[in-house]
């Protein structure tokens, strides 16, 4: 803000202007990222450390002087000095001597018998440590996997989804179908109906008329029966009666 | 280093050297490291990491108590 206090009230002619070359461009002059050095892998641990002969004097002091006096040049050397602190007393023989020359034979009688135990034992702390950390390095590398390929399979699933519109268009399409179809069940119903109504109306209407018109015709026929018609034909059946019954006779 | 140079060279090479409080102390710190990650930080290391420590401050304790022990000398001229 304090350093570019203009920007936000810029003129409109200089925001008109193309953008500068440098906006995307890394301002660096050297290359970035050229050594191989970098902080991770950790490289891992050496699998022993220095040599060291009799547990005091490293192999190196041998080697160093191997070349000028042979294999015995160091002893030469440790024997030579320790006479020479001895003999000028540099190296006072004293009580303390005798209870350094009692401790170091119980330490070093200790080290001889217990040593490789001890050993053993120290590695194998350490191999449960190096092999929980491993296993969870192996189980982060699995879970990624696992995810790697979840993802591909999601990947995969996402092909599908013409099928899926697919299938849901035929859903739709089918539904629209059926609703058509029930809708045209009811438009047929409703006609039959007014067209069985229609029907029965005529249908009653005529008989109706068959019904009154018999009836009118019954009527009219027992009213002109005359009496005198009535008894002549009650005469002619009570004849035609007798015929008959003599027929039946003969016939039996 | 220290390997490389000559026994007629050691004292120029003595005189180069870094003795702020801070050179010496960067000078500990290193061979600190350099003992640590080659005797001590190792997979299997072994008794000479710490028995060469113990041996150097046994050497230590008996030269600063020299003056001490000095009486217990059993001849008085050598």
């Amino acid at each position: 803000r304090a350093l570019c206090p203009l920007v936000p009230s810029a003129p409109a002619a200089l925001r008109a202007l193309p953008p500068p070359v440098a906006v995307g461009v890394l301002h660096t002059t050297r290359p970035l990222h050229t050594t191989q050095q970098s902080l991770a892998p950790v490289p891992p641990l050496p699998e022993k450390g220095g040599e060291v002969r009799h547990g005091l004097i490293p192999e190196e002091f041998f080697q160093f002087l191997y070349p000028k006096t042979g294999v015995t040049g160091p002893y030469m050397l440790g024997t030579g000095l320790l006479l020479y602190l001895l003999s000028k007393e540099i190296y006072v023989v004293n009580h303390e001597t005798a209870a350094a020359a009692c401790i170091l034979t119980v330490i070093i009688y200790g080290i001889k018998k217990f040593g490789a135990d001890v050993a053993a034992f120290a590695d194998k702390l350490n191999e449960e440590k190096v092999a929980s950390a491993l296993a969870m390095k192996n189980e982060a590398i699995q879970t990624l996997q696992t995810a790697i390929e979840e993802e591909k399979k999601e990947q995969w699933r996402v092909e599908g989804r013409s099928y899926l519109f697919d299938a849901k268009r035929n859903n739709i399409a089918m539904l629209l179908e059926t609703n058509y179809r029930e809708r045209l069940l009811m438009v047929y119903n409703e006609v039959k109906k007014r067209l069985d109504y229609q029907v029965a109306m005529q249908n009653l209407k005529r008989q109706k008329e068959q019904d009154h018109m018999i009836q009118w015709v019954e009527k009219n026929v027992v009213q002109s029966i005359t009496p005198q018609q009535q008894k002549e034909s009650i005469a002619k059946c009570i004849l035609d009666l007798k015929a008959l019954s003599k027929s039946a006779h003969a016939a039996v | 280093m220290l390997m490389d140079v000559k026994l007629g060279q050691l004292g120029s090479w003595l005189a180069m050297r870094d003795f702020t409080p801070g050179g010496i102390l960067g000078a500990i710190r290193r061979g600190y490291d350099r003992y640590y990650n080659k005797y001590i930080n190792v997979r299997k290391g072994g008794l000479g990491g710490i028995s060469m420590v113990l041996a150097g401050y046994i050497v230590l304790s008996y030269a600063w108590s020299y003056s001490h022990v000095k009486h217990d000398r059993r001849r008085k001229y050598h």
